[in-house]
């Protein structure tokens, strides 16, 4: 289930970054930004949300069993 | 101290000085082991993890290529490289990075190729993987080179007393150059007759009928391209001959610590020279020739989607990989996957919008002198001894190649020295000088190649068109060496292959079609290439396509179709090397690796 949510994530981030609405569109963010570059910055921070669900939920904990194991 | 030009170069000279110190300071540390030159005996903290794998990313490429794409194509350059980079490269890094960091440690692998050798029990084939991967790396080494001698030059313009710059003649073959006057043609009302909205330009002549030559003349600077180019190649080299990876990764994090500080400071700085950027944005809105910049409509909808695939390079960059293998722990990488995304953003997006105001600051700069928007914009925006300082910031994020020509000195000890006999044969400390040696040499090479590519390349078509698309082609062959169990070497031999054919062809291509003029001007609808085959092959200003997506896609599916197919038609290693990298069950016993695929189930 958990894998199927982080996946779920991960697609729904990869379509919401062909933002094509936006596409023509000459809006002003707080005046000096224009919407599809404000709207993309957005992006990058829902980008580093999703990496956090990532590194608690996906974490490859059998990875650091082993290296802590053999002593590395 | 000498005239106000002098200082931003000066400055860059004093930071050039403190870097080598590093690579110094890092040479008495270090031990005479190959691991502990090559990686730092795996053992980078979390912070210089983070900070030196950010920076080996943020090169030429990103700073000066990022903002004068933006000039020329808008905001959207913002979500065509930095948003996609954002999302994809934290996912590689945790899904990849991690594999490699562990089966670095548990094995010895220092490189991609240590790694695809054992894995699928070949010797040439890896040797084929080494030879396209360096042939691929090399473009980028010389990038580093040419955005350093740029941006010294550009920062260095030597002025007059009224600030105007100082002109000298351009020289060709030891002649002065000339070129013909051009003056506009006037109708029989005298008017001047317009063509294509602009006025038509003639040559002018003399009393006798012979056109009138004038000598061609450039800004004079202070640091020429050359110089500039061959002090940055040899900063570099120093530190990375004596530092090995230790002293290239505690200069990245001092650069992008650097950058991340002095690139705020200007933001701030140009905003308020500025008056606020509210007021140029209006104008460059009302202004139907800069008003597209604001939006995406300079960037087709195809181009913009198969730029998704290109991050998919950043992992499979030989120095990323083995800057992946040096954290001391695998918890670095915690941090490192969800700070990146907004590293990322607190890079590019100043970068961006200053490409897209120095398009209403500057207007009109032809495609080939974009790429030092940057200085120029603090040249123009900021005092001379701020300028220099953060040309300063901005030359640490340039001379990123440091990874590159450490990667790719790596590779050439570990895969073709170490593995065909020299360790054995020399001894270890013989290893390490021989990487060392290596890296003079390859320093050389990417020098006297930037002085042949002084502007005919723009740095940021050189680096997508034979780096990027190739290195992202690739990582199908990673991924199926991580996480398919069936996966082969005769695969993997048929992918590399397919790739080096697809980019020998798109290079033929852009060549043939650059040669005969099917180019369309900026701005203009793409041109098929063959009639006959309609959209399949197109050509775009900057690139080829294939019905209007980038050939980085196709590439890529290309790369992982043959893959899979080769795989399923040859035989699979042998089943202790199965079992070595793809336990059939967790044991709780020392002798048995962990799984290094598992956890992604």
């Amino acid at each position: 289930m958990k894998a199927f949510a982080l996946a779920a994530m991960a697609v729904v981030l990869f379509v919401l970054h062909q933002d094509f609405w936006n596409w023509k569109n000459t809006t002003l963010i707080f005046g000096y930004i224009p919407v599809g570059l404000f709207y993309h910055g957005c992006y990058s921070a829902l980008c580093a949300v999703m990496m956090v669900f990532f590194v608690k939920y996906a974490w490859p904990h059998e990875l650091e069993e082993a290296s802590e194991k053999h002593g590395n | 101290m000498g005239p106000d030009y002098m200082i931003p170069a000066i400055v860059v000279f004093c930071y050039l000085a403190i870097v080598v110190y590093i690579g110094i300071f890092a040479f008495r540390k270090g031990k005479d082991s190959g691991e502990d030159f090559f990686l730092a005996s795996r053992s980078l903290g979390p912070y210089v993890f983070i900070l030196s794998l950010f920076g080996t990313n943020m090169t030429a490429f990103a700073i000066l290529g990022s903002s004068g794409l933006a000039y020329q194509r808008g905001v959207g350059v913002y979500g065509l490289m930095a948003s996609a980079s954002g999302f994809v490269i934290p996912m590689t890094i945790f899904f990849i990075g991690t594999r490699l960091w562990y089966l670095g440690k548990r094995y010895g692998h220092m490189t991609q190729v240590a790694y695809f050798r054992d894995r699928w029990e070949c010797s040439g084939i890896g040797t084929v993987i080494f030879a396209l991967t360096a042939a691929m790396l090399v473009p980028y080494l010389i990038i580093g080179t040419m955005g350093g001698g740029t941006t010294l030059e550009s920062i260095s313009t030597m002025t007059d007393e009224n600030g105007k710059p100082v002109m000298e003649v351009v020289m060709k073959d030891g002649k002065e150059l000339t070129r013909p006057v051009l003056i506009p043609k006037k109708g029989e009302d005298g008017k001047p007759v317009l063509k294509d909205g602009k006025p038509e330009m003639i040559q002018k002549t003399d009393e006798s009928g012979k056109p009138v030559m004038e000598k061609v003349m450039q800004p004079k600077h202070w640091v020429p391209y050359e110089v500039g180019a061959a002090v940055v190649a040899i900063v570099v080299m120093s530190y990375v001959f004596f530092g090995g990876m230790r002293g290239t990764a505690w200069v990245n994090t001092f650069q992008t610590l650097l950058f991340l500080c002095f690139g705020s400071i200007a933001f701030v700085l140009i905003s308020r020279k500025l008056g606020g950027f509210d007021q140029i944005m209006n104008n460059m809105l009302e202004n139907p020739r800069t008003a597209t910049l604001l939006t995406r409509e300079r960037i087709p909808k195809e181009e913009f989607f198969s730029y998704m695939f290109i991050p998919l390079s950043s992992i499979m960059f030989p120095h990323i990989a083995i800057m992946c293998m040096t954290a001391e722990k695998i918890t670095h990488f915690k941090k490192t996957v969800i700070l990146y995304p907004l590293c990322i953003a607190a890079i590019w997006l100043p970068s961006v919008y200053m490409g897209v105001i120095a398009a209403h600051q500057f207007p009109g700069l032809p495609p080939g002198d974009t790429d030092d928007v940057i200085p120029r914009m603090l040249r123009e925006n900021t005092s001379v001894l701020l300028s220099g300082v953060l040309g300063a910031g901005i030359m640490a994020c340039v001379m990123a190649s440091d990874s590159q020509i450490l990667a790719l000195c790596t590779m050439f000890t570990e895969d073709i020295f170490a593995y065909y006999g020299g360790r054995k044969k020399f001894g270890e400390k013989a290893t390490v000088w021989t990487g060392r040696a290596f890296i003079v040499g390859v320093t050389l090479f990417s020098y006297l190649i930037a002085l042949q590519l002084k502007d005919k390349e723009g740095i940021f078509d050189l680096a997508i068109r034979f780096a990027f698309s190739g290195f992202a082609s690739m990582a199908p062959v990673m991924l199926a060496a991580l996480f398919w169990k069936r996966s082969t070497k005769w695969g993997a031999l048929a992918a590399t292959l397919w790739v080096a054919a697809t980019m020998i062809g798109v290079w033929v291509l852009y060549d043939m079609t650059d040669k005969v003029g099917l180019k369309p001007a900026p701005g203009q609808p793409p041109i098929p290439i063959f009639a006959s085959l309609g959209n399949l092959f197109l050509r775009t200003p900057g690139n080829v396509t294939m019905y209007g997506f980038l050939p980085v896609m196709p590439m890529c599916i290309g790369s992982a179709i043959i893959m899979f197919v080769v795989s399923l038609m040859t035989r699979p290693p042998s089943a202790a090397t199965l079992e070595k990298y793809f336990p059939s069950k967790i044991k709780n016993t020392d002798a048995t690796p962990a799984p290094a695929s598992a956890a992604v189930a």
